[in-house]
């Protein structure tokens, strides 16, 4: 049944897929691991339970969703050479050795110090294990680090000659590295990490805000993530502004596609908000557009001329339909994410941060935000890069290896299954330990003294609770 | 050519493929030996004596995947096509296996199912982990920088054979592995195991050594040929030393030398398949040099592994010397 298919569709469906799984739970742990060292500090600084705790209970959170990452992880170190091996043959030399130092550098250290976070803190004592934290924070931004970079070669080759058997051949290795778009897509992405976590985190305080359960263990991550939210918001839209300016200069057709730009504006390009793109016909159906705005953002002049996908070959216009929608859903919730920053400002500048309701069920409805924005991110940069796998060099089509149709189509099904089985599982026990804000036997832990009441009637006074242990 | 890169990235390669399957190999010998103990006490220790190296030791295959697309493109972009299912069934097993670590404990409806993905998983990542080496040991056709055969290639009497004693491999790493980690009943019946999975180590060590000369002309001239003889002469006086110290190890209830004896018979399989080989990386297609990435990518890479592969030893060993001794029932952080 499958033999219809093509088999390069089926081996770019199947890695979509699995990459669009994996870097879920990356863009969670490199912001929950900065987040855990961040606790820890705190708890060694201030000697304040609450950040004890609170580390206690994201570290379980943290190992579950960073697990799923290796495995799902592993999948894609394997995937270039099974499906794209063509690709493996010609651009291996120049990201293979950047995938390998994120390996020695990043994958070990992370892997290395994890064993000791989660199960050494007895063994050997708070500033050891702080340390162990620390490395594995420091790990998560290494590899994301030498992952961006070896993305942003393929999005903005630089660096390279080609030889006679047709493989990409490293010449500068700094030019390699720091290629044209790297930077912002670093930047962008790792903000992106940061925010996301926020947001989960913001979600589950907001939660127990709501439920009441935990007070002060839930307003303070709660407030630490709105902190998050209002400060790195801002700073990602501009990122964001950056990036896409970055794009323009060197990929002017995704940027072309993310606008919705099929024809050429000689003297002021409109900003389109929402339309349905028709790439048959060439243009933007019902659209509903601001005149010049695109110019001012892209080109900060009002006037000033916008080329459009008719001076790309046709063949080679990434698919404008699902660019041009993934980009505004990103869009969209940036805004969003810097709405509840700045409403968050408002009401700790009111005093009502912990009262709030709205606020605390607009946040916890945003919790998924950060997730659907990556994810919209990513598509939008990866789609947008197409027909390319390393862009104007190497066609997508001439990169897939000479793997039948029928071979990849039931990996891919079996890819599907496994995935939405394990990983559902592994959403699923992670949502219901962030719905559980477990009480801690600890009298420092007495989140007031109606709870120290409830539990022990015989410290009913908050001091008699706070300074006597069992 | 001053310094030899792709021989020396044939030995890194090497060695990062030695440390995973030694380090996994006893990991996934512990999810296979699972269904052997039923007590959920039992497995608790098991696994807790695995849990906090467990991803490191995975790592190396990543090395393994990951070093070979850097160094040796040409043979990454053939050997994975040429062992699609296998390889793809083997991530799917490590992924079973792998989430098993943390979903174990979340759930005790669920606690069953776990236990069958760990000891599941594992039993299909050795399997297809052995396959995959009796695939490669079958020689991979290449024409014109590509895999040229089909998609079930891999699948001979031969692959399936070593698929099978790699698992028995595996059990052996780790039922001596839970003999040093843990006491009372639970390592006084691994020590009952390491000895059938010893037997069954020896025993597949000895067909394959009859067996693989007879695959592959080159093979059976390096088995047979001057000097490389001494060395098919003194491999099995070695693995049957190993096997002694495995057995008189066991017998005497020492602690840690079972799973010596058992690292040295996995050594000892392992460069003897590795001089059988060389000098191809794909065998009977593609040589070291004729995969190998080129010389700026090679130095480059180097440069950086040649401090960072100490480094990772080092707080690897700290990270095993943190966790050494005997597993303590009541520790863990579940």
């Amino acid at each position: 049944m499958f033999e219809s298919l093509d088999a390069t569709l089926l081996a770019r469906f199947q890695f979509a897929f699995t990459v669009s799984f994996h870097i879920v739970f990356p863009a969670f742990s490199i912001g929950l691991a900065s987040y855990l060292a961040v606790l820890e500090g705190l708890w060694l600084w201030t000697k304040d339970e609450v950040y004890f705790a609170l580390f206690n209970f994201w570290k379980t959170i943290f190992a579950l969703a960073f697990g799923m990452g290796v495995v799902s992880g592993i999948v894609m170190s394997y995937q270039f050479g099974t499906n794209w091996s063509v690709f493996s043959d010609k651009a291996g030399p120049v990201i293979g050795p950047l995938m390998g130092y994120e390996v020695l550098t990043a994958f070990f250290l992370e892997a290395g110090f994890l064993g000791v976070m989660l199960f050494g803190l007895n063994r050997v004592g708070p500033k050891l294990h702080f340390f162990a934290t620390l490395m594995v924070a420091v790990g998560t931004l290494i590899s994301a680090t030498w992952i961006l970079a070896a993305n942003s070669w393929m999005q903005t080759p630089a660096g390279f000659t080609v030889n006679e058997a047709g493989q990409f051949v490293p010449v500068d290795w700094w030019a390699v590295i720091f290629n044209p778009s790297f930077p912002y897509r670093l930047v962008h992405m790792v903000l992106a990490a940061y925010l996301t976590t926020a947001f989960v985190v913001g979600a589950v305080g907001a939660y127990h805000l709501l439920r009441g359960d935990a007070p002060k263990r839930a307003k303070t991550m709660f407030s630490m993530a709105m902190w998050m939210a209002a400060v790195v918001a801002p700073i990602q839209i501009l990122a964001g502004d950056m990036h896409g300016l970055n794009t323009l200069e060197h990929q002017p057709a995704k940027v072309m596609a993310m606008e919705g730009h099929y024809q050429s504006h000689p003297d002021g390009a409109p900003l389109i908000l929402f339309g349905i793109p028709n790439s048959s016909e060439q243009r933007v159906d019902y659209a509903i557009e601001i005149p010049k705005l695109s110019s001012l953002i892209l080109k900060h002049d009002l006037d000033a001329p916008l080329a459009g996908l008719d001076t790309v070959p046709k063949e080679l216009h990434p698919p404008v339909g699902i660019v041009f929608w993934s980009f505004r859903i990103m869009v969209a919730i940036g805004f969003a994410m810097l709405g509840i920053g700045f409403w968050s400002l408002w009401c700790r500048w009111r005093g009502t941060l912990g009262e709030n309701r709205w606020l605390h069920r607009a946040a916890a409805l945003m919790g998924p935000a950060g997730f659907l924005a990556v994810l919209a991110g990513w598509v939008t940069t990866e789609v947008g890069r197409q027909p390319y796998t390393v862009y104007g060099h190497l066609l997508t089509a001439n990169s897939v290896a000479p793997i039948d149709a029928p071979a990849v189509a039931t990996s891919l099904i079996a890819f599907i299954v496994v995935y939405f089985l394990v990983f559902g599982a592994g959403t699923f026990y992670i949502l219901r330990l962030m719905g559980r804000l477990p009480r801690d036997p600890m009298p420092d832990l007495a989140e007031g003294p109606l709870r120290s009441a409830g539990i022990m009637p015989a410290a009913a006074t908050p001091s008699g609770s706070r300074h006597h242990g069992h | 050519m001053a310094i030899d890169l792709p021989f020396i990235w044939a030995a890194i390669i090497a060695f990062a493929v030695l440390a995973y399957v030694i380090l996994d190999g006893f990991d996934l010998g512990v999810g296979i030996l699972f269904p052997f103990f039923k007590e959920k006490h039992d497995r608790d220790v098991m696994m807790n004596s695995v849990a906090p190296v467990w991803d490191g030791n995975e790592t190396w295959l990543v090395l393994g995947g990951g070093g070979l697309m850097a160094v040796f493109p040409l043979a990454y972009a053939t050997i994975l096509p040429a062992l699609y299912m296998p390889l793809v069934l083997m991530l799917l097993g490590l992924i079973f296996r792998g989430v098993a670590f943390e979903y174990r404990w979340r759930t005790r409806r669920g606690e069953f199912l776990w236990d069958i993905a760990f000891s599941g998983g594992s039993m299909v990542a050795a399997c297809t982990q052995g396959v995959a080496l009796g695939a490669l040991v079958q020689g991979i056709p290449v024409e014109g920088r590509a895999y040229a055969g089909g998609w079930w290639d891999w699948l001979t009497p031969f692959s399936i054979a070593t698929g099978l004693a790699l698992i028995v491999g595996y059990a052996l790493l780790g039922a001596t592995w839970l003999v040093m980690k843990t006491s009372g009943d639970l390592a006084e019946r691994a020590r009952g195991y390491a000895l059938k999975a010893g037997l069954g180590t020896l025993f597949a060590m000895g067909v394959f050594s009859l067996w693989t000369p007879f695959l592959e002309p080159l093979y059976f001239d390096r088995w047979f040929g001057w000097p490389t003889l001494l060395f098919s002469l003194l491999v099995p006086l070695l693995v049957l030393g190993c096997f002694a110290l495995l057995v008189q190890g066991l017998r005497t209830r020492h602690d840690s030398r079972p799973f010596i004896a058992a690292l040295g018979l996995f050594v000892l399989g392992f460069a003897g398949i590795g001089i059988s080989f060389y000098p191809y990386i794909v065998p009977a297609s593609l040589t070291i040099w004729q995969a190998a990435a080129p010389e700026e990518s090679l130095a480059f890479l180097l440069a950086g592994a040649l401090v960072l592969v100490p480094m990772i030893l080092g707080y690897t060993a700290y990270a095993y010397w943190v966790f050494r001794g005997k597993v303590d029932p009541e520790e863990g952080y579940h």
